[in-house]
């Protein structure tokens, strides 16, 4: 079996702001083993970053509050000291940020800048540290890597400036890597580089990935697993195939329903998830998703537990309709009754 | 017959019609900025829109896609061409004469974040459009403006909120309240819906839609993502390095592409089906879209075409007529079939036999093309 890295029991992230309570996470829990791609989906809002921040100790603060377990290699990491936290940062959990034009510092050279974050880690010379960014920057697959290093990040495209934070990220050869919609600001061709290069990568340096996107496209390919968060919570959680063929939560038919398909003759209207997702601050009774879930009916006032409710073990759902009634049902929204067709 | 008149000539009328036209961005460089380089941002494109239809404009950053939306509503001068809109060309007017064209054509832009100004609020914002060319008293605009944000799905009450009030969808819905406060006819849109989520983007989509069909509007649509383009396009025109590569109505593009970087660009689009999206092949292309600065010779695509001969090296394709309206720049073709393929007078990729064997009519409800969807009966 392989070793679980990571085991988040019922996190629950709360942030103190002038408005009122904003309760970002509330209640995730997950685990991750060594090789495997967890996949995190949902829309702004949904607290996949926030949890992708608290998993690296980013999110830490005054104003923050934490409860739950997110257990590395046995360790809490919400206990961990400030200082003791750096060490986990880099060597034991890389991050890869949405907006590479953001993520890297404009006025210093790009090799600089890995070397930096390797020295921060490990007691190397400056020399040996280089040597190992070349590298780095080869696997990432950025062309002529020797001369490379020496370029500014406004020398690189948007696709290369990704490649650069990505060997950033796996510098000190961390067991989880974290990608926090890596893809977002690249373009379609970048983005299908981008995904293969994580997915390859993962392989390479025998680590586990959680992939955090709003496109459950993107992650077709590459997921093992994949959660699938609103309003801070878990409303579905199972396989990819469990997640993609068998969706339970009516959010996930809409999150489906939305991408323009080409594998699928084109529809009259695409399907939407009217309206927006809810304030954080004052959530809705009962289903946080009822207020836009077209199947919603009265025992929705009531909050569904997150339960296997299907045949499938390891599949979960927060939904109180009828398994029979929704596998009949969610094909009108997923593929805007066409199914027939394809 | 060039190809160009053809394009003209196939449609109703043309609303807009782009000829030849050229921007080059001069590099400067040293005391007396002397002119070292140039940025081929746009070179030598040629289109037509024709009124009510959508345009679709795709291509990767850095294709000149975003200049050629700015250089045909004249934000950015052609450095040659003559752009034609309502049968006036407007490359040479002057800003007396252009505003008044100008009403008639606007733009939507990329990012909701950057594209309003923090400072003003969502009122002033959408009637600033009708106050710069004097339309109407001012309750007459707040009148229109109430009218303008229900119509893109927002509340009359937003007019008195700033644009930090709102969420990115929302904020690109105002934007699109802009673009129509004016009534124009055509309306260019520069990656309206990339900076969303999926399920935000598909609202808007389906607000584009709704737009057009109320408004008789002409869209010119510019994205990166051949999935998203489908959905709005009556016809698809893809750019790579500042030029047209090929250029067809919407649905034959997706079923029978024939330059090899629609192809690619088609195979990037993720689907969302585990076991379509690992059996078919995806076409990865290397690296990213070289210079414009010294673009490559021949075909500019030869650098990362997998189906490149040394005559792609050399000489560059004409924009050849395939039929149907359907142009494409390319030695080796795909998906064409052999007579036509004689009658185009390109050089074939395929023997004969196997170029009749590849070729289109093969399956008329759709995807013969494995890049697309390998098979859509396995499931």
């Amino acid at each position: 079996m392989a070793e679980r890295l990571l085991e988040v029991n019922d996190l629950k992230v709360r942030f103190a702001t002038e408005d009122g309570i904003v309760q970002a996470v509330s209640g995730i829990s997950f685990e991750l083993e060594r090789g495997k791609v967890l996949g995190i989906v949902g829309e702004s809002g949904s607290g996949k970053s926030v949890t992708a921040m608290t998993l690296m100790g980013l999110t830490r603060g005054v104003n923050a509050a934490f409860e739950g377990e997110v257990l590395y290699k046995g360790t809490d990491l919400l206990e961990v000291s400030d200082r003791d936290m750096q060490e986990y940062r880099g060597n034991e959990l890389g991050m890869i940020f949405q907006d590479p034009m953001t993520s890297l510092n404009p006025v210093y050279r790009i090799g600089e800048q890995i070397v930096e974050a390797i020295q921060a880690h490990e007691r190397v010379d400056k020399r040996t540290a280089r040597a190992r960014t070349i590298e780095l920057l080869r696997q990432v697959g950025i062309p002529n890597p020797d001369t490379r290093v020496d370029n500014f990040p406004h020398e690189f495209s948007g696709g290369m400036r990704q490649r650069a934070m990505i060997a950033m990220a796996l510098s000190c050869n961390p067991s989880i890597l974290i990608a926090d919609e890596p893809t977002t600001a690249l373009d379609v061709t970048i983005q299908a580089q981008i995904v293969e290069l994580v997915s390859r990568l993962k392989d390479d340096f025998n680590s586990a990935v959680i992939f955090i996107t709003h496109d459950l496209g993107v992650i077709a390919d590459i997921a093992d697993e994949i959660i699938v968060m609103y309003a801070g919570r878990v409303v579905e959680r199972g396989s990819k195939r469990d997640v993609f063929y068998d969706p339970q939560m009516p959010y996930t038919w809409g999150l489906l329903g939305s991408i323009p398909r080409l594998d699928r003759p084109r529809p009259e209207r695409l399907h939407t998830i009217e309206g927006s997702p809810p304030s954080l601050i004052n959530l809705p009774d009962g289903c946080k998703f009822r207020p836009r879930c077209p199947h919603a009916f009265e025992k929705c006032k009531a909050e569904p537990g997150l339960e296997n409710r299907v045949e499938t073990p390891g599949h979960f759902d927060r939904c109180w309709l009828d398994v029979e009634f929704k596998r009949s049902h969610r094909d009108e929204t997923i593929s805007g009754g066409s199914a027939e067709a394809a | 017959m060039t190809v160009l008149e053809q394009a003209s000539e196939s449609g109703s009328a043309a609303l807009l019609e782009v000829r030849h036209v050229k921007k080059y961005f001069p590099i400067r460089k040293g005391l007396l900025q002397r002119e070292v380089a140039r940025v081929h941002a746009v070179d030598d494109v040629s289109f037509a829109v024709r009124e009510g239809e959508t345009l679709g404009l795709v291509g990767e950053s850095g294709c000149g896609k975003s200049t050629l939306g700015r250089t045909v509503v004249r934000l950015l001068e052609p450095t040659a061409g003559e752009i034609i809109f309502q049968g006036t060309p407007i490359q040479s007017l002057g800003t007396r004469r252009l505003r008044p064209l100008r009403r008639e054509m606007q733009m939507v832009f990329q990012d909701p974040y950057a594209s309003l100004n923090p400072r003003k609020r969502v009122g002033t914002i959408v009637s600033d459009p009708m106050r710069i060319h004097d339309l109407g008293s001012r309750a007459e605009q707040k009148r229109r403006v109430a009218e303008i944000l229900e119509t893109v799905g927002l509340s009359p009450e937003h007019y008195n909120r700033f644009p930090h009030e709102f969420s990115g969808g929302q904020r690109q819905r105002i934007g699109i309240a802009r673009a129509l406060a004016l009534r124009p006819k055509l309306i260019i849109a520069d990656e309206p819906v990339s900076a969303l989520d999926v399920s935000i983007q598909s609202q808007m989509l389906n607000l584009l839609d709704e737009l057009q069909k109320e408004f008789q509007l002409t869209f010119v649509f510019i994205a990166h993502d051949l999935g998203v383009v489908r959905h709005v396009s009556d016809r698809i025109a893809v750019m790579y390095l500042g030029k047209i590569v090929e250029l067809s109505p919407a649905e034959e593009l997706y079923t029978r592409p024939i330059m090899p970087y629609t192809e690619a660009l088609l195979s990037a689009v993720p689907i969302p089906d585990p076991d379509l999206a690992e059996k078919r092949e995806r076409i990865v292309l290397e690296g990213d879209v070289p210079s414009p600065i010294n673009p490559p010779s021949g075909c500019r695509f030869h650098p990362r075409c997998r189906y490149a001969t040394d005559v792609c090296r050399q000489i560059e394709p004409p924009l050849a007529d395939y039929g149907n309206g359907h142009l494409a720049a390319c030695h080796h073709p795909l998906n064409v079939d052999k007579a036509t393929l004689e009658q185009v007078g390109v050089s074939e990729r395929h023997s004969p036999a196997e170029a009749d064997q590849s070729a289109l009519p093969q399956d008329t409800s759709g995807r013969s093309n494995p890049a697309v969807a390998p098979d859509t009966r396995s499931r």
